[in-house]
């Protein structure tokens, strides 16, 4: 049997927060398996780099499996406020099912060794700076991803 | 079954028992032994796959009531 570390590359693309989750739940979990992880933020997924993750939400509008309370006419989804309210009952249940914030996810992340790539080209495009990121990150293209991912034994794009 | 550590990761959803799973094996010594007690169903199957990957052998897994118990021996 090979001993060489296997390698997993992702693409987070998305910067909703049911979206945020499987990149860095699979990146933690990958590297706690004792797996080489690169995850290349680009697009949206680029806002999951940033300090804060506030306005990291859910929205009900489009998203016919989404879980309500009552039944809900497509409409009502776009009423002003909707959005902050999934929001705000999507992280209460986080809470209260024990599952990770993303913040605490995204630290565990860093703290095993996972590689957290920003997308260069996504940050000159909506005018970004360094300091709108947290620490420890890595900056790179398509060509860094891919170079990686080349030798990876899983590749994800989320 | 004697241990050295306990992990208690009741009321955890997944990943977080596999990733303290990890961080407590690392304050292990080789051959020393790590109880966990998880509440998470999905947690039978991810110790075992997390014990195939990692080659920490898993000395055996019960389930008691509610929670699941295993134990699990660094290598």
């Amino acid at each position: 049997m090979e001993n060489r570390q296997k390698k997993m590359a992702i693409i987070a693309s998305k910067g909703t927060l049911d979206m945020a989750y499987p990149p860095f739940i699979l990146a933690t979990t990958a590297a706690a398996l004792g797996m080489e992880v690169q995850v290349f933020f680009t697009f949206y997924g680029l806002q999951l780099l940033r300090k804060s993750l506030k306005h990291i939400k859910i929205s009900p509008l489009a998203n016919p499996a989404m879980p309500m309370p009552m039944p809900m006419p497509v409409l009502v989804s776009a009423i002003p406020g909707m959005q902050s309210m999934a929001t705000a009952m999507m992280k209460q249940k986080i809470k209260k099912h024990g599952v990770a914030s993303l913040e605490d996810l995204r630290t565990l992340a860093l703290e095993a060794d996972v590689r957290l790539i920003a997308c260069q080209m996504t940050i000159d495009l909506f005018e970004f700076t360094k300091s709108d990121f947290i620490e420890g990150i890595d900056y790179g293209g398509a060509a860094t991803f891919l170079e990686f991912a080349s030798e990876a034994d899983i590749t994800l794009f989320v | 079954m004697n241990f050295d550590k306990e992990l208690d990761a009741r009321g955890l959803s997944c990943p977080l028992p596999i990733l303290k799973t990890k961080k407590s094996l690392n304050d292990l010594a080789s051959g020393q032994v790590l109880k966990v007690v998880s509440t998470d169903p999905g947690s039978v199957k991810d110790m075992q796959a997390f014990s195939n990957q990692t080659g920490n052998p898993l000395l055996s897994q019960s389930e008691e009531g509610k929670e699941f118990v295993f134990f699990l021996r660094k290598k």
